[in-house]
């Protein structure tokens, strides 16, 4: 019943995924099979975004149901501003990164006044009410969302229109982000996020001020995600109110719990295990999320704290997550 | 002696029940200051009020000079107004030392630090073993807090208390579920406390009251009825009629 507060990130580990995922497009470039580049990507953006949600839900005991909201805000900016003629990516992204994080600020001052289930509900409401308010902006798109004219743009030379150099940007934010989370999750700010999930009140009464690192929390994690949403939107070329919508954070939230709740590549497993399920299955069947139900139901009765806790029982790093 | 916590008037209702009834109440600085009362006579409320947890509905709040009445809990910690909880509040999942540990970052200044891991923070587990070793656990340092015996999880609630440094520390029922040793030992800790911090010291065992108090406030029905020195209250027929009866003659 025990839980460790430190988290550490073994270079044994990271460094040979790093240089695998550095080395992928060639080998899938070779075996002419470029579209797992794309499916790459799609992983890559999702583990990013699923491990900000981790950083709520599993560290700091917030179970957002609303994460969606912040991608969906990071994509829709970057999209909206590509129609008014914005197409650098030095403004969009940043401004993509801000504007989540501005409603992160607003939306987690309001949510965080309310715990456990009600917590769930209201960060659920204030998603809605995000994604109806841009299926409503018809000059966006509306119901149909906003496709981008092309992705965004970097540099001369630098041609994000190609999905492999497109991939080297987003494991290139990916790679950072996690490792940044890496430091974040030990830090003394990581410390007290994991205090205030396990007794929030004693936490208040040793003298800090929890409301402010669960604040400065969801603020982080809505940026993180937003910076996801401004990569999406280019991997997809379309932002869509689906992106908003309460199925994807339910999706968002099923990522982590498939990962492992708490533990340090929760995010990131939960992610690559979902999308490369939904990816087999639904070249099988359109029923896909069937198997995926299966698939879940297999992981509670056999890994009830996720994925993570397979590879640690089995790996090297004994009690790292 | 100077006075460091100040209480005026105050009321606290739960609905219909006044559970602070205009409790007027000064604690010296060095003060051991007891509160007795029956169950339910509003003494936990009343801790509830001084640190913070809970908002009177009239009344005041001053320490060391300074109206607290509307701080937010960890404000008052800072300022070295500390409380224990009667129903023992620790992190049963982290060991003792993890429990230790966020006790002592607290008193280290803002943990608004997102870089350099706490496990290279020599000085903190330096710091939480030697809070440990105070209270008597630092053998038992690495067991899962939710599975210590009782007895050694009121110490571990005493000793996160302690890590804040505090100037006032108000302790609710310390000796609540103790075994007659482990009871001897609180006591002591206690005893070895008074000399350096003020405390209210809220308890039903009237042999520790009696053993530790300075001054002694008797609460009944969300009221103080009397304060005053111990061999005052042992002879205070209002507190005897109200609250301490047979009780007095075993503890005198
Ligand atoms: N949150 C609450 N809501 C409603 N009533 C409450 C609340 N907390 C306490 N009370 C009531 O207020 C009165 C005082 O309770 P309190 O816990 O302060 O007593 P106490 O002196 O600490 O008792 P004990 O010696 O049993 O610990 C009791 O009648 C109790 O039922
Ligand atoms: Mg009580």
């Amino acid at each position: 019943m025990g839980v460790q507060l430190d988290h550490p990130l073994h270079a044994a580990v990271a460094l040979p995924l790093l240089a695998a995922l550095i080395v992928f497009p060639f080998v899938v470039l070779a075996i002419d099979e470029p579209f797992y580049v794309v499916l790459a990507s799609r992983i890559l953006i999702f583990a990013l975004v699923a491990t900000s949600l981790n950083l709520l839900v599993g560290f700091g005991g917030m179970v957002s149901f609303g994460h969606a909201a912040f991608l969906g805000a990071g994509a829709y900016v970057v999209a909206i501003l590509m129609q008014h003629g914005v197409a650098s990516a030095w403004i969009a992204w940043p401004a993509a990164v801000a504007v989540a994080a501005l409603a992160a600020l607003a939306i987690g001052a309001v949510c965080l006044r309310t715990r456990g289930v009600y917590f769930i509900m209201i960060t659920l409401a204030f998603a809605q009410m995000v994604y109806f308010v841009f299926v409503s902006l018809k000059a966006y798109g509306g119901d149909d969302g906003l496709s981008l004219a092309s992705r965004s743009v970097v540099a001369p030379g630098i041609d994000l229109n190609s999905d492999t150099l497109f991939y080297y940007v987003v494991l290139a934010f990916a790679s950072t982000g996690f490792f940044l989370f890496a430091r974040l999750v030990n830090s003394r700010f990581g410390r007290v996020l994991q205090g205030i999930r396990e007794n929030e009140t004693r936490m208040e009464a040793l003298g800090y001020a929890v409301h402010r690192y669960k604040l400065g929390a969801f603020v982080l994690a809505g940026a993180t995600a937003g910076l996801g949403g401004a990569l999406l939107v280019n991997q997809n070329e379309l932002a869509s109110p689906g992106t908003l919508s309460w199925t994807q954070s339910g999706m968002l939230l099923t990522m982590v719990i498939l990962g492992g709740v708490g533990y340090l590549w929760g995010g990131v497993m939960g992610a690559a295990a979902l999308l490369l399920m939904e990816e087999l299955l639904a070249a099988y069947t359109i029923h896909w999320q069937l198997g995926l139900g299966l698939v879940l139901l297999a992981v509670v009765l056999f890994a009830p704290n996720g994925l993570a806790t397979l590879a640690r029982a089995a790996g090297p790093g004994g009690r790292d997550g | 002696m100077a006075e460091l916590l100040r209480l005026r008037g105050l009321i606290k209702r739960f609905g219909g029940l006044v559970a602070t009834d205009g409790v007027d109440l000064t604690v010296q600085e060095g003060e051991v200051h007891a509160l007795i009362g029956p169950n339910g006579a509003g003494k936990t409320t009343l801790v509830h009020l001084i640190s913070g947890a809970l908002r009177g509905n009239a009344g005041s709040v001053f320490f060391a000079g300074e109206e607290l009445t509307h701080a937010p809990v960890h404000e008052r910690v800072r300022r070295g107004l500390v409380r224990s909880y009667q129903v023992t509040s620790i992190f049963t999942r982290l060991s003792a030392l993890d429990n230790a540990l966020l006790a002592v970052q607290a008193a280290a200044g803002s943990s608004m630090r997102f870089w350099t891991p706490v496990r290279t923070e020599r000085a903190f587990t330096r710091d939480a073993r030697a809070l440990l070793m105070r209270v008597g656990l630092l053998d038992r340092a690495e067991v899962v807090a939710g599975t210590l015996a009782h007895g050694e999880q009121r110490k571990l609630e005493v000793a996160l208390a302690l890590a804040a440094r505090p100037r006032l520390l108000l302790l609710d029922e310390p000796l609540a579920g103790l075994g007659p040793e482990e009871s001897l030992h609180m006591v002591e800790l206690i005893g070895g406390l008074a000399g350096e911090v003020t405390i209210v010291l809220v308890e039903h065992d009237m042999d520790a009251v009696f053993k530790l108090a300075h001054r002694i406030s008797v609460l009944v029905s969300g009221r103080i009825v009397a304060t005053g020195a111990p061999d005052e209250i042992r002879s205070d027929a209002r507190v005897r009629q109200a609250y301490l009866g047979d009780e007095l003659g075993s503890a005198a």
